[in-house]
């Protein structure tokens, strides 16, 4: 949990008043919607088909129990009861009216919520592993280099006004759960033979329409340089980043057009200019935002209690302990994730009784902390291990102790075209008969670790490029036609997926994915090796001929 | 369903411009009295490019009432009854396709 300082405070009210005399203005007439409308994506306020849409931060995904049942009471007031988990790791309200827009915001801002940088072509959100703090093995907490950039960056004029958004993704763990590969900087933090942090930091990743994966800049910038290292690259990309073309802007595609050999020079020399300035950190301004990362008082509790020894008879509980629970770095306790993928139900939507119920669990279970990881889940970060079978009998009870997480009914999916103005196809439906199709849950844990992706568009927020299995929504004739890539992972062998050949129409989709599947079934050589990886084996030939060689 | 946002101006058969209106985001139909209504049956229907254009120009210029105005395509059945042209306009007008989770 983070401790947010005054003049967090004063900025985030200032910005509440602000939006609400622009919001006044423009019913009023006195603003034109193209003068508001930069105003209104500051503010996290996107147009939908249907309505407005309004996306809220949650910085490196920690959230407080207050938090998030004031997350929910917005769903219950000022929208339809319900809310949008993302891959971004911000929350999403699809029906928010622009006249409650202000005190939506003025009832966030109480508690420290805001929505500034989830959109616009400035520095967003900072995201980081969802399990940061608690992971076993991590070098070091990452949300505190986050929270460093997050400060330098916010609003600063240098970085509000960039060709296009700029993404940075931060992981401390060997295992890459903030996607950092995909974003257009990437760093992961290490510790040099002196033992003294920094990080290796890739540039140059991102998806949509042109997908890359993020290739290293350098191999260690020491913890103190970090930020003018990414002022450097910041700056190297103010002044080569096409400003003309939108699908040219981002800093993918520059560092794909002068390589990384030239564009690392630049940034080196940049860098050299400026990494004696002001810009370097002093140990000070580390320890100070440490300091403000309250850690729960763990007690010293056995790695195997009584209760979960005994719960563990019991075979749906034992289900769901072994896809839901991950070790802590602390042994009496674990990290639990909360699916937010039912069967047959939109992914990442929670009800305001569900976020409310939840916000009781952590404070009851996790010290009042939860969790919003790029899955689209959440996950409770410090559970007592004894207190596992009653959590998983309250989880049950509210509907989110489904025990498929990174199973194939893990599915991450897009709004798609039943929500989205710039999508071609649907997603959420594909979803849900997906998840239907995988529904038993020994086909599910037989077929193993499988993650499926859904983007209704090219714009890839369903980030279908890297996943296992990538379906993109695209419109031909009028018609939806979906085309499938195999073989896309995220983690840290990132790598794109491979179109398995023409496209296929939406009632067809669940049979083609089922047919893969049962491929990979017949194909790989030992029940532990992953779809992925029997794809990298055998390339995308013999799936190819599973699927079309009936249609 | 390219966004129509992104489409050259191509009309085929009968049209209406729709929007969403400013104050609540709902989707809205122009009408012949030169209002909005979030019915599609009392939307204006255009048949020809310049009878679109006028109607997209007037839709235009009333920026407080909607925002984001574009021509969508309609079919008009014989009892004369306005239905959405594709998917898109479907899923506008009928909202989504799937169950909310409340
Ligand atoms: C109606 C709502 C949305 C709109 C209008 C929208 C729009 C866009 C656009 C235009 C891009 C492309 C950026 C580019 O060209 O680089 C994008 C990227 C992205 N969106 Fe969305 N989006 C929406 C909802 C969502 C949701 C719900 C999620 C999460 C589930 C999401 C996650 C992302 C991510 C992760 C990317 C980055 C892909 C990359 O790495 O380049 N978006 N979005
Ligand atoms: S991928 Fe396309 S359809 Fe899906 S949310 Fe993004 S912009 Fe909309």
């Amino acid at each position: 949990m983070y401790a947010y300082d005054e003049i967090d405070r004063t900025l985030v009210n200032e910005r509440v008043s602000e939006f609400r005399d622009q919001v006044k203005r423009r019913l009023s007439g006195e603003l034109t919607e193209d003068e508001f409308k930069m105003l209104r994506l500051q503010n996290g306020v996107y147009l939908q088909l249907h309505a407005y849409m309004f996306r809220v931060a949650i910085p490196y995904g920690t959230l407080a129990s207050n938090q998030l049942r004031q997350l929910a009471h917005v769903a219950r007031k000022y929208d339809r009861g319900y809310g949008h988990f993302t891959t971004r790791q911000n929350i999403q309200f699809n029906w928010i009216k622009l006249s409650d827009l202000p005190d939506a915001l003025a009832d966030l801002a109480e508690v420290g919520i805001h929505a500034m940088q989830t959109s616009g072509n400035n520095m967003r959100n900072v995201t980081s592993d969802q399990w940061a703090g608690v992971a076993p093995g991590e070098i070091e907490d990452p949300r505190i280099w986050s929270e460093l950039i997050r400060q330098h960056t916010t609003l600063h004029p240098e970085f509000s006004f960039l060709p296009r958004k700029f993404k940075i993704a931060i992981t401390a763990s060997d295992h890459d759960r903030a996607a950092i590969k995909v974003h257009d900087i990437g760093l992961r933090l290490i510790k040099n033979e002196k033992g003294e942090t920094g990080f290796e930091v890739l540039v140059g990743g991102g998806l949509g329409r042109t997908p890359f994966i993020g290739k290293t800049i350098k191999h260690f910038v020491h913890g103190r340089d970090l930020l003018s290292y990414i002022e450097a690259i910041l700056r190297v990309y103010n002044q080569y980043g096409r400003r003309d073309n939108i699908y040219k802007a981002r800093i993918k595609i520059l560092v794909h057009e002068l390589g990384i050999e030239k564009f690392s020079r630049e940034v080196e020399e940049e860098w050299q200019q400026i990494r004696h300035s002001s810009l370097q950190i002093d140990d000070e301004v580390i320890e100070d935002i440490r300091s403000r990362f309250i850690y729960p008082s763990y007690e010293k509790l056995p790695h195997m209690p009584d209760e979960l020894r005994q719960a563990a008879a019991d075979p749906d509980f034992e289900a769901w302990r072994k896809n839901s629970v991950a070790a802590h770095k602390n042994p009496g306790y674990a990290i639990v994730t909360i699916s937010l993928k039912p069967i047959g139900a939109p992914p990442g939507d929670a009800t305001a009784e569900q976020m409310d119920a939840l916000a009781d669990l952590a404070d009851k279970y996790s010290f009042g902390e939860i969790r919003v990881g790029h899955e689209q889940n959440l996950a409770l970060p410090h559970v007592a291990k004894r207190d596992l079978p009653a959590l998983w009998k309250a989880l049950d009870k509210l509907g989110l102790a489904t025990p498929n997480v990174n199973l194939i009914t893990d599915i991450i999916a897009c709004p798609g075209l039943d929500y989205c103005s710039l999508a071609n196809a649907r997603s959420i439906p594909i979803a849900q008969e997906l998840t239907r199709r995988f529904a038993n849950h020994e086909l599910a844990n037989l077929i193993g670790r499988l993650h499926i992706n859904i983007s209704g568009c090219i714009n890839a927020c369903g980030h279908h490029h890297v996943g296992h299995i990538g379906i993109l929504g695209v419109e031909k004739n009028g018609e939806e036609v979906y085309q499938i890539t195999i073989g896309g992972r995220a983690d840290e062998s990132a790598a794109l997926g491979n179109l398995i050949g023409p496209g296929v129409k939406f009632h067809e989709v669940a049979d083609v994915i089922e047919d893969i599947v049962e491929a990979y079934l017949a194909l790989r050589e030992r029940p532990d090796e992953l779809f992925v990886d029997t794809v990298k084996r055998l390339g995308v030939e013999p799936f190819k001929e599973r699927v079309y060689a009936t249609r | 369903m390219t966004s129509p946002l992104q489409q050259k101006l191509k009309i085929n058969g009968s049209s209406v411009v729709t929007a969403n209106r400013t104050w609540d985001g709902i989707v809205v139909y122009r009408t012949a009295a030169k209002g909005w209504s979030a019915d599609l049956a009392e939307a204006a229907i255009v048949r020809t490019p310049d009878e679109a254009k006028a109607l997209l120009a007037e839709a235009v210029a009333d920026d407080v009432g909607a925002i984001g105005p574009y021509i969508a395509p309609v079919q008009v059945d014989d009892t004369g009854k306005i239905l959405p042209g594709n998917l898109r306009e479907q899923i506008r007008r009928d909202g989504v396709t799937i169950d909310l989770p409340v």
